[in-house]
């Protein structure tokens, strides 16, 4: 299994966390993650400005992984929406193509299609298989009540991204209890994180962001989980800002997939990265199974005292 | 005299403007914050801050800052090895002949009393250094002529740095090439030299110099007898052999003596020596008086900016002091463009054609900006549009080769430019994500404004949404906006809708308000419809379109498969174009 593993703009940044803990899952599972230096921003902003441009900044990814005969991996959603909605495009509409390739083969690239984008955890679910993951987990959360944020642009719209059912998705479910935590039913979960309209409509991303941690909340969520960078940096950093504004009435800390599942795998946090989130995660491991003193250590001790 | 006067001239122009360019740094000013800081409170935070690091534990960071990313570069290998090459041939070349030939009255002398420049190892050495320099020009040459790296933009002031080395190094190597063979300067040396010579030594020796050092005699032409050029050695150990090595060393002049060779005697006759002479010495002293004026100011500023941001932080220093940092980091760009090949958004360089994209052109930009200059509002607006196409991903400033903190440069200038009230249409994308986990280091009044003039340029334009009264007239419809729909993408779709309102049932953003219409305009629904009725106006100039969060839950629920979604994209595309194609009033 190997991938070029396309980071975007915001992970580097912003969100180191998810790159570490993220290498660190990986590695343990056995996908062997390729940088490409040269990958530009998957085009996901500049859509609202200039649809040919958008389709450029993607299909020069695309174009890069090809070079290097790799499928692409994505760690946030909204790049991995940009770049499926770009390869589809590119494969459907061939004048598209044409004119995008133009444009490209002044750096020498070229794309024509065959590079699979999947995101992280297609990966995690599809071709690692949850039987490895599970052979890998070295001890389990219980009673921990997990807020599973699926994110928007991984499930729709549904033909072009092809991460699950849109309506009745359970990937990302299965994924959280494989660690013993229970995935909680609570309404909002398929809505958006509000991620989009930061910057450019606050009041109203406070709004829908403050409407999905409220639900979760009350569902009984402990923590939310997610697997995309700006929901992650919605449901911490931001998080962080709205309470600071409109008063912590309904503060839930939002833990990374890779962070959870790694945290389980008895990986350290601090290889996790749990310190670099904006809202305390430290809770997490009091929900850790304690480990029952192993049962054959007394007849052992017998044993001993026999012999002696 | 020529000499010293023009050294004296332009030393002098290169102080004043040393001078003049780093009193810039406490008087330019970028972010609005900057403004209220005086020139004299930042000549004092400065001051008092060198003074603090210098006297801490921070000066064992400068001095590893100094020898790792100064001295050998490092941040520039990591980068390309290529480049990382050139530029240590180019400045490790320069600076050794600076000192060794150039200063060598002062540096050499005073270091190695057997020093003569016509003896080895000084022989070999400036012309090694002088290869070193000229390698180092032609890796520039290739990378910027040959191998035309995309992004990688040469400008005027690239030119003069390519020229000017090279009219130096050239005229160096050709002087001493003329030198080498020129009768009269052999002639002038033996009159002065040789003591109590015959007629017939002295021709020996010349044979000797004309087979050995590439002389070229107008009386002598080898070959010559054995016997004749024993003596002439024998002459040249007592009269010359202490200044003077072979000149095979000094391979650039030697090969280049061996070239002119045939027409040595016509270029001595010319007086070559005497003219490259001058042309050297003017080059150097041009090229020393324009430094503080060219990108070869770099050599001073660029250490001063690796060094500033190894121990500077937003977090801990002084506001006048990192404004006096943002401006002398505009001085300590190379425009080496490692920025641009890195930039994350670079590419739309090639579907967008403003140079400003492109962080190794905003530096020009800016430092036009903070200098005062008055610029059209054509160039403003482009200067804007390039700081907010970023997403600031903090490539530039992690890979910048001397340390500037490009992202928190876009950062306060973006902010200046906003302040200016042109309209940002970009303001209305993702791309105000950075701005938005920024805001609280904004003026609470600064950080809406660019978002509503924004908004208001777009509705401004669009005359039927501020007039609900009017009836609308159904036709003709405006066919050409209709049909002009879809060229993008699915936006075509729109004609499916048969207005069941299924996509604005489930929009979790017309779901946030109790009466959605006054704070939204149109609807979901009621933009396709408008699409389908060709009402431009109505469908660019909602709310909705801005408010959308492209969650796509109206385009997987709608059952006649309008790509609800992508038609509010195209709508949006649109609408900026035709803002922006529609004469001011």
């Amino acid at each position: 299994m190997k991938y070029a593993l396309f980071l975007g703009c915001q992970i580097p940044a912003h969100l180191n966390q998810y790159e570490a803990s993220a290498r660190a899952v990986s590695k343990r599972l056995g996908v062997d993650l390729v940088d490409i230096k040269q990958f530009n921003c998957c085009g996901y902003p500049v859509r609202n400005l200039d649809f040919k441009t958008f389709v450029l900044f993607s299909a020069r990814n695309l174009a890069l992984a090809a070079q290097k005969q790799l499928n692409l991996m994505s760690l946030c959603k909204c790049c991995y929406g940009s770049l499926k909605k770009a390869d589809h495009l590119l494969k459907e509409d061939s004048s598209l193509r044409a004119e995008i390739n133009t444009l490209l083969q002044k750096e020498g690239l070229n794309y024509e299609g065959g590079v699979e984008v999947k995101h992280f955890l297609s990966v995690l679910y599809h071709e690692v298989g949850m039987e490895p993951i599970k052979e890998k987990i070295e001890r389990t959360f219980a009673k921990l009540n997990i807020a599973t944020h699926y994110g928007c642009h991984a499930l729709r719209p549904s033909k072009i991204v092809e991460f699950d059912d849109p309506v009745a998705p359970s990937l990302f479910d299965q994924l959280v209890e494989v660690t013993g935590a229970k995935s909680i039913y609570w309404p909002t979960q398929l809505e958006c994180c509000g991620a989009p309209l930061w910057g450019i409509n606050d009041d109203l991303s406070m709004d829908l962001t403050a409407k999905k941690l409220t639900d979760a909340k009350q569902s009984g969520g402990d923590y939310l989980c997610t697997a995309c960078t700006y929901c992650q940096i919605q449901f911490d950093t931001v998080q962080k800002m709205i309470s600071a504004k409109r008063g912590a009435n309904h503060q839930l800390s939002s833990i990374l997939y890779p962070q959870l599942l790694g945290l389980s795998m008895g990986i350290e946090g601090k290889t996790l990265g749990l310190q670099l989130n904006q809202l305390p995660l430290d809770g997490i491991e009091n929900f850790f199974v304690v480990p029952e003193p192993p049962e054959e250590k007394a007849p052992e001790a017998g044993e001993e005292t026999e012999e002696a | 005299m020529f000499f010293d006067t023009a050294l004296y001239i332009s030393l002098a122009i290169f102080g004043l403007g040393m001078l003049y360019r780093i009193s810039t740094w406490f008087r330019y000013r970028i972010g609005i914050d900057a403004k209220a800081i005086p020139t004299s409170a930042r000549v004092g935070a400065a001051a008092k801050g060198i003074l603090l690091t210098v006297f801490s534990g921070k000066i064992f960071t400068l001095l590893r800052v100094f020898i790792v990313d100064t001295l050998l570069q490092v941040r520039v290998l990591r980068q390309d090895f290529l480049r990382w090459l050139m530029h240590i041939c180019l400045y490790l070349g320069f600076m050794l002949l600076l000192l060794m030939h150039a200063l060598d009255k002062y540096v050499t002398s005073a270091l190695f009393a057997e020093y003569y420049p016509t003896i080895n190892p000084f022989l070999f050495l400036r012309d090694f250094f002088g290869f070193m320099v000229l390698i180092g020009i032609a890796i520039a040459l290739y990378r910027r002529f040959i191998l035309k790296v995309p992004r990688l933009r040469t400008t005027g002031q690239d030119h003069y740095a390519i020229i000017i080395l090279a009219v130096i190094m050239i005229s160096g190597v050709l002087l001493e090439g003329s030198k080498i063979t020129s009768y009269t300067k052999y002639q002038e040396m033996v009159d002065e030299y040789t003591m109590a010579a015959d007629e017939q030594e002295l021709r020996a020796l010349e044979a000797y110099w004309v087979k050995d050092f590439a002389l070229v005699s107008p009386n002598l032409k080898g070959p010559f007898a054995e016997q004749t050029l024993a003596e002439g050695k024998e002459s040249h150990e007592m009269n010359c052999a202490q200044c003077h090595s072979k000149p095979q060393s000094a391979f650039l002049g030697y090969t280049t003596a061996k070239i002119i060779s045939p027409i040595a005697l016509g270029l001595d006759r010319a007086k070559a020596p005497t003219i490259l002479w001058y042309l050297h010495f003017l080059a150097c002293f041009l090229g020393l008086a324009y430094l503080p004026f060219s990108k070869f100011f770099h050599i001073f500023a660029s250490p001063v900016s690796l060094l500033a941001n190894a121990v500077m932080a937003k977090e801990i220093s002084e506001p006048a002091n990192i404004a006096t940092r943002q401006v002398m980091e505009l001085d300590a760009c190379t425009h080496c463009c490692t920025c641009s090949l890195n930039c994350s958004v670079g590419v739309a360089f090639a579907k967008i054609p403003n140079w400003n994209i492109l962080p190794s052109e905003k530096i020009a930009s800016v430092k036009a900006l903070a200098s005062g200059k008055q610029l059209s509002e054509q160039q403003l607006k482009h200067i804007q549009e390039g700081i907010y196409l970023c997403t600031n991903c903090r490539r530039c400033t992690v890979v910048c080769p001397v340390g500037i903190n490009l992202q928190d440069l876009w950062f306060k200038v973006r902010e200046t430019l906003l302040h200016r009230g042109y309209p940002e249409f970009l303001a209305l994308s993702p791309f105000s994500y950075y701005r938005g986990l920024m805001r609280e280091e904004l003026a609470d009044d600064n950080y809406p404004a660019p978002l509503a003039v924004a908004r208001e340029a777009i509705v401004a334009g669009c005359e039927l949404l501020k007039s609900p009264e009017k009836v609308i007239s159904l036709t003709p419809t405006d066919r050409e906006f209709k049909s002009g729909l879809g060229l993008a993408d699915q936006a075509s779709t729109f004609s499916g809708c048969f207005g069941c309102e299924t996509c604005t049932t489930v929009c979790p953003v017309v779901a946030n308000f109790d009466n959605p219409q006054e704070e939204l305009g149109l609807l979901p629904h009621q933009i396709m419809h408008s699409c389908g009725l060709g009402l431009k106006d109505l469908a660019f100039g909602s709310n909705m379109l801005w408010d959308c969060l492209t969650c796509y839950q109206c385009q997987e629920n709608c059952p006649q498969g309008v790509c609800v979604t992508d038609v509010l994209y195209e709508l949006k595309n649109r609408a900026v174009n035709y803002v922006k194609a529609k004469p001011q009033t």
